[in-house]
């Protein structure tokens, strides 16, 4: 109950200030803008009709236009000139806008780098002494060469299609495609360039440091309409049901693949070990992944992979033998 | 209920932003409706709760004296000039960025924090725009269940203590720290700070935190005026590479190797020579058994052994 006070208290403190100039305004649109719903805004318009100044004497109590709200679905607010400006910014919310702007920067191109500098700086001077917790959060992405940047914004840019010399750590392979930029983004610390493949014909991601050429070409891009910007908020790389499913055993030295790779079970076994399960899709890529953990990690299921683990290391061995 | 508290709370705070002096505590129980028909007490303990409710939204109600013939009386007001969102103009270009932070955050309470904020802005006359299709969308995940309670310590310099466990230990061990900050870095959050065991900065990743995180009060440590995180947080992540290696490379594989070589040389038509530094002996074997019979470790000798060892080790073989 309190905290709904609280919450309808702190957006009627933003609504009027918001109301002033938009005479008229829709309730729907204000129910977007304020990502509530409608007979939200209509419950806060009915508490503001009985605020005012104090004393409350007719005439001076905010006025609400209740004809208009009821009939066309309008917003008429007068009467308010004492709440004209919206309340300051928070710590909190100074410090994640701050941050998410950082993050931003971090990400951006040359181009966009600059707008955000100064919509930062802007934006601390107005937090005022909410700004200062901001200096004690950072966000760092790791930098990519600047020409696969350029070519990367320019393609996005101006729309145009791209040819992608692209390395594949799970296969350790150089591969040669044209793509249709979609969008960037950024997470987990890495730049990924979500994009239409027109040789696999998907939409993919390329992490922008495994490119090793980007040329913007002069076709414009044609991704399909409605391929691509799915939400990515649970990871960018969703498993599917039919992925393979490989169950490993893991050492004290590999257990870290269990809070890197997104698995889908782990026990804790006897004597220190995990075991996991995780889907994966291209069973080369996990070849190399046991390969690299040197012994360990040992593949439960499936046989195949385990074998060919094993046959993969006897063979790279003949070249030390003598 | 709601909405008759809603309705108290906002004429409580316009009453005293429209006061140009304090207003006494009696003056407000007439001026604003929602205080007539209680009794002493209840007005006392609802006023209490009220400022309370707006400070925590960060209304800056202030107490003070009314003049010098009524000390013992305490006035309350709040000055426009703390209470308002200062004026901010943005260029349509910083509008769009600023629209674009309001992706960010992909944790539930700092989104909400960012989708408030954006609400302010908006209400100050800003013309944010968040629905654009942008091609930029930078992503901030704070899944580690450490992320809240250090956050917290950071921004209110509150002590810490957790167990942690460092990658490949036996046991978490209990660590007591002063933290300055939290950074995304390579894609993780750290907290880093002074480790008051070692004596010294130290960086800890939030995901191998077990277990709660304990804080101590408000303000309990100081931390330095200057520190830069990000330059801290690079002194203490793995260092810079030292040793040189020789690696003998496929044609046709290890394009990784061959970024970060400082010397190619063609042995034959299938084999390329690679100068590669590297900083550990240990994590850059494990990195060239992943290329299997592609790559062979030449020299120093105690990689090319780490890699044979590795390799022994898979295939189940005494190496």
């Amino acid at each position: 109950m309190t905290a709904n006070a609280q919450t309808q208290v702190e957006r009627m403190l933003a609504l009027v200030p918001y109301l002033r100039g938009r005479e008229g305004i829709s309730v729907d649109d204000v129910a977007r803008d304020f990502k509530v719903p409608p007979g939200q805004i209509v419950k806060d318009l009915n508490v503001l009709w009985f605020c005012g100044l104090p004393d409350a004497m007719p005439g001076d109590m905010i006025d609400v236009d209740m004809d208009a709200l009821e009939g066309e679905g309008v917003v008429r607010l007068s009467n308010a000139e004492f709440l004209s400006r919206p309340l300051r910014l928070a710590p909190h919310e100074a410090l994640a806008m701050i941050v998410a702007l950082r993050a931003l920067r971090e990400a951006a191109g040359e181009h966009e780098r600059e707008a955000v500098d100064r919509a930062l700086a802007k934006l601390e001077s107005a937090a005022g002494e909410a700004a200062a917790a901001a200096t004690a959060v950072d966000v760092h992405v790791d930098p990519v060469d600047s020409e696969i940047r350029a070519a990367v914004d320019a393609a996005l840019h101006g729309n145009r299609r791209m040819h992608l010399r692209y390395y594949v750590p799970g296969r350790d392979e150089i591969t040669e495609r044209d793509v249709d930029p979609i969008r960037l983004i950024v997470a987990e610390g890495q730049v990924y360039l979500e994009a239409w493949c027109t040789r696999v014909q998907e939409v993919r991601f390329f992490r922008l440091d495994r490119m090793t050429a980007a040329e913007v070409l002069e076709q414009s891009a044609q991704p399909p309409p409605g391929a691509g910007r799915a939400d990515v908020s649970g990871g960018l790389f969703q498993a599917a049901e039919d992925d393979l499913l490989a169950v490993l055993e893991l050492d004290r030295s590999a257990r870290w693949m269990a809070e890197y790779y997104p698995i889908e079970t782990s026990t804790e076994l006897s004597d220190g070990r995990l075991q996991i399960a995780l889907r994966v899709r291209d069973e080369e890529w996990l070849i190399r992944l046991v390969l690299r953990v040197g012994g360990g990690a040992a593949v439960v299921e499936p046989q195949e992979v385990a074998a060919a683990v094993r046959e993969r290391a006897c063979e790279a061995l003949e070249a030390y033998a003598d | 209920m709601t909405a008759r508290k809603s309705e108290r709370l906002m004429n409580l705070t316009i009453c005293l932003l429209v006061a140009r002096h304090y207003v006494p505590k009696q003056r407000i129980r007439q001026a604003v409706e929602g205080y007539h028909d209680l009794t002493d007490e209840a007005f006392d303990r609802m006023f209490d709760r009220d400022k309370e409710e707006l400070r925590a939204l960060g209304v800056p109600i202030e107490v003070g004296t009314l003049t010098k013939a009524f000390e013992d009386e305490p006035g309350y007001r709040i000055r426009r000039d703390l209470f308002e969102l200062p004026e901010i103009e943005l260029a349509p270009d910083e509008a769009a960025v600023v629209g674009l932070a309001a992706r960010v955050w992909q944790d539930a309470s700092l989104a909400s924090a960012t989708t408030q904020g954006l609400r302010k802005l908006r209400a100050g006359g800003v013309p944010v725009d968040e629905s654009a299709l942008t091609v930029l969308e930078p992503r901030l995940a704070t899944d580690e269940p450490a992320f809240e309670p250090m956050f917290d310590a950071v921004t209110a310099h509150r002590t810490v203590s957790f167990d942690y466990r460092r990658l490949g230990a036996d046991e978490a061990a209990r660590r007591r720290l002063e933290p300055w900050g939290i950074v995304s870095w390579h894609g993780h959050w750290y907290t880093v700070g002074l480790d008051q065991d070692r004596e010294a900065p130290r960086m800890f990743r939030l995901s191998r935190i077990a277990g709660e995180v304990s804080s101590g009060e408000p303000g309990s440590f100081e931390p330095p005026h200057d520190v830069d995180l990000r330059t801290l947080a690079s002194s203490l992540a793995p260092p810079q590479p030292k040793s040189s290696a020789t690696v003998r490379v496929r044609a046709t594989a290890g394009d990784p190797l061959r970024r970060r070589a400082t010397a190619i040389t063609s042995v034959d038509d299938n084999w390329t020579e690679l100068q590669v530094p590297y900083s550990d002996v240990s994590s850059f074997a494990d990195e060239l058994v992943s290329f299997g019979a592609d790559v062979v470790a030449e020299s120093p000798g105690e990689l090319r052994e780490a890699v044979m060892s590795r390799l022994s080790a898979v295939a189940g073989v005494s190496g």
